[in-house]
């Protein structure tokens, strides 16, 4: 069976092109069937896969060879294992339902924009899918440029607006800068390895040098913060809003930003054998995970809050990478996978509901007209809230644990930041849904519950929110009550034996989740309590001008790259271009076209002229004859 | 006689000829002393022809033959060469009444 599975990336490939090329003959429905269609039957083949994983056949299915040089021999080769198929169960499921929900999202655009929208967004499946499987880097970096490509068209979806498209473009060039480092990570491999994949690599870190490895290990986290979002390069995410809200769900939120994990999850064994990149990863995902909860602590439009939010889960992860607790990494990123979909998907329904208005300022009292979308929604806000049993509690729970085992100090700035999360959710949470309607009369005439392609996705999405977190249950509540490390065990192994992380005995272990549990439970009854009553409309001043204003990242960015950069652009067009390079070539021909006026006067017309030059050359080359003849 | 005379003789007829094509401006003085400068040719080919002839007798009869040759070669083209220029003058003549090769100057347009 583990030889079809070129089949989940081909798939997605195959919509895209037909919904891409037959664009303008599709009509709206046949474009949903083959642009859901395809991605469900990934997630079939999925599926199948992931039971052969779970019995124990795992491999590698090479397909070609795809670089082929003297000593470098880079197959196009699919890996089929523990976390590869755990991921393409996550791609497929989670973009499945995006797909359905996405075809009564977007059905009012025109069904031309509406095919091109579906093979973007199958386009995009098979990158990410390819970024899963591919059994090497430089596979991986296919994928890893394929789903940066497919951002920047989605959040470009709607190009008439020119702030889409600077959005777009920002996006695309913070990936880049990230991509480089990437980039340069497989190069050095290649020179120090002289081999890509995994295997071979991760066979060979023994022998690497520390400083080699921590290089290496440097470079690709530079390229997971680039896709990331982590510090320095996350401005993208929050502007990457400005593409459609599925795309928000399924690109920015579940599936593209968790590359970066994925890529770390997957080098682990580098990350494990050099302590430098560790601390740094666990710095980096630590610092981007407050400043982001920061932020979402008074944005007022709603897609914006969720952005940060999952900024600052990200940086959880990283964090979680970081301490070492791989599993518990991975297991963030498929219960943030679910809940945050959920909550994207709940908030694209509010947005649809409300005629595309995003400001939370104008919504209130939405619980009513909107019960279906209420209930999932809250029910997303308790899993990334951290509330017993819902998944994000024992996600974020494992986080901490190995985080307060490695620094306590990182214990407390993330429990602090779990309250914040908790309390910037419910923020949201009480402005949309409790207290009295602000917006329009016309507004509220026609606010409205979504079609039942919006509603399903969101129930499947909001019980696997509930339920997801009990593949994971940590040992003191139940004996081997932790499936997903026992099946992830195969990837992580190697690392575990270099690096044990003692678990806490479990009183510590109760302590600390009874803090981390009652922080958020603080939090949100105190946001509920205040934000259902009397929401923030006014402006903040002081701090939280400073907050709302995302702490001018954007602008110190602006002010110490851009226009630096810009400045820079402009002294090479005008003065390097236009007095460097364009004098020499203007130089060129000005010096050919004088030349040539002054030879011309040589042909004068005078036979007598010409035979005195002739007979004067002859005499030269006579001379020269006579002389050079020694 | 020593060849060195015939030697000085061609080279006085061939600046002779050379003086006069670059200071003249009559066409049938240039003309003329273009043929005077063929001769000087003419004449250090027969001299050195014959030279050849004398040391390598012994050696090969026909020694020296192909320089007169030549001459004879040179002679005929020359022939035909003083029909055609003498023509293009008389041609000249009629259109601008003069032989003056200042006038011909129209090949510079």
């Amino acid at each position: 069976m583990s030889q079809l599975v070129f089949l989940v990336p081909l798939f997605p490939l195959l919509g895209f092109l037909i919904n891409g090329l037959l664009r303008n003959q599709l009509s709206k429905p046949a474009t949903s069937v083959i642009g859901c269609g395809t991605i469900l039957a990934s997630f079939i083949v999925s599926l199948v896969l992931f039971m052969d994983v779970k019995a124990g056949k795992t491999g590698v299915v090479e397909l070609f060879d795809f670089i082929s040089f003297d000593k470098i021999h880079i197959p196009f080769a699919f890996q089929t294992d523990q976390l590869s198929s755990l991921f393409l169960l996550i791609i497929t499921g989670v973009g499945f339902l995006i797909h359905l929900y996405s075809t009564a999202y977007m059905h009012e655009e025109e069904a031309k924009h509406f095919a091109r929208y579906f093979s973007y967004l199958n386009l995009f499946v098979f990158s990410m899918l390819l970024l899963v499987l591919g059994a090497n880097y430089v596979i991986m970096f296919i994928g890893w440029e394929g789903v940066g490509f497919c951002s920047y068209l989605l959040i470009g979806f709607w190009f008439k607006n020119n702030d889409y498209n600077n959005a777009a473009k920002k996006a695309f060039v913070m990936n880049r800068i990230g991509d480089l480092g990437f980039l340069l990570a497989v190069f050095y491999l290649l020179a120090k390895v002289g081999s890509v994949t995994y295997s071979e690599v991760f066979a060979a870190a023994p022998q690497l040098t520390t400083s080699s490895l921590t290089i290496i290990t440097l470079l690709l986290f530079v390229g997971a913060t680039g896709k990331s979002a982590q510090i320095p390069l996350y401005t993208w995410l929050p502007d990457a809003m400005a593409g459609p809200t599925p795309v928000s769900a399924l690109i920015h939120a579940a599936t593209m930003v968790t590359a970066g994990i994925y890529m770390v999850a997957r080098s682990n064994i580098l990350y494990t054998m050099a302590p430098v990149s560790q601390s740094v990863v666990a710095i980096v995902g630590l610092a981007t995970a407050v400043l982001a909860a920061t932020i979402a602590l008074k944005q007022n439009d709603i897609k914006k809050v969720l952005a940060y939010s999952t900024v600052s889960q990200l940086g959880y992860m990283f964090l979680g990478l970081g301490v070492g607790a791989y599993t518990g990494a991975v297991f963030h990123v498929m219960t943030h996978a679910f809940f945050k979909a959920l909550l994207f998907l709940g908030a694209g329904s509010v947005i649809h509901a409300m005629h595309h208005e995003q400001d939370i300022r104008n919504m209130g009292g939405l619980k009513k007209h909107l019960p279906v979308t209420h209930l999932t929604f809250l029910l997303g806000c308790i899993a990334i809230a951290g509330i017993p049993p819902f998944s994000g509690f024992f996600s974020k729970d494992e986080i901490l644990a190995a985080a307060y085992e490695s620094n306590k100090i990182y214990w407390v700035i993330g429990v602090l930041t779990a309250g914040m999360t908790a309390f910037y959710m419910f923020r949201l949470y009480a402005t949309t849904f409790l207290g009295k309607f602000r917006g329009t009369h016309d507004q509220e005439h026609h606010l409205h519950e979504s079609p039942a392609a919006m509603t399903i996705p969101l129930i499947v999405l909001a019980i696997l929110a509930v339920v997801g977190g009990f593949i994971g249950i940590p040992e003191v509540f139940m004996k081997d009550g932790h499936w997903l490390e026992h099946f992830l065990s195969p990837i992580f192994a190697a690392s575990y034996k270099l690096k044990e992380i003692h678990p806490a005995n479990h009183s510590t272990e109760y302590a600390l989740m009874g803090a981390s549990v009652s922080l958020a439970v603080i939090a949100i009854a105190y946001a509920v309590n205040r934000f259902s009553r009397k929401p923030d409309l006014e402006e903040a001043a002081g701090v939280g001008k400073l907050v709302a204003n995302k702490w001018y990242v954007d602008e110190i960015y602006e002010a110490i790259v851009v226009k630096p950069l810009n400045v820079l652009g402009r002294f090479l067009d005008n003065v390097i271009e236009k007095s460097g390079i364009d004098w020499i070539v203007n130089g060129v021909g000005r010096g050919v076209q004088y030349g040539s006026r002054q030879l011309r006067l040589l042909q004068s017309g005078q036979v007598g002229s010409y035979v005195l030059l002739m007979i004067v050359g002859m005499i030269i080359l006579f001379v020269l004859q006579f002389f050079l003849k020694k | 006689m020593p060849v060195n005379y015939y030697i000085f003789v061609s080279i006085a007829l061939f600046c002779i000829g050379v003086a006069g094509v670059l200071t003249r401006r009559n066409a049938i003085i240039v003309f003329m002393c273009i043929e005077l400068m063929l001769n000087a040719v003419n004449l250090l080919l027969v001299a050195f022809s014959k030279m050849h002839h004398v040391v390598n007798f012994e050696r090969d009869a026909s020694a020296g033959i192909d320089g007169q040759l030549f001459v004879f070669f040179i002679m005929v083209v020359a022939a035909a060469e003083v029909s055609v220029g003498l023509a293009i003058i008389v041609m000249m003549y009629r259109n601008t009444h003069s032989v003056d090769i200042n006038f011909l100057n129209r090949l510079k347009h």
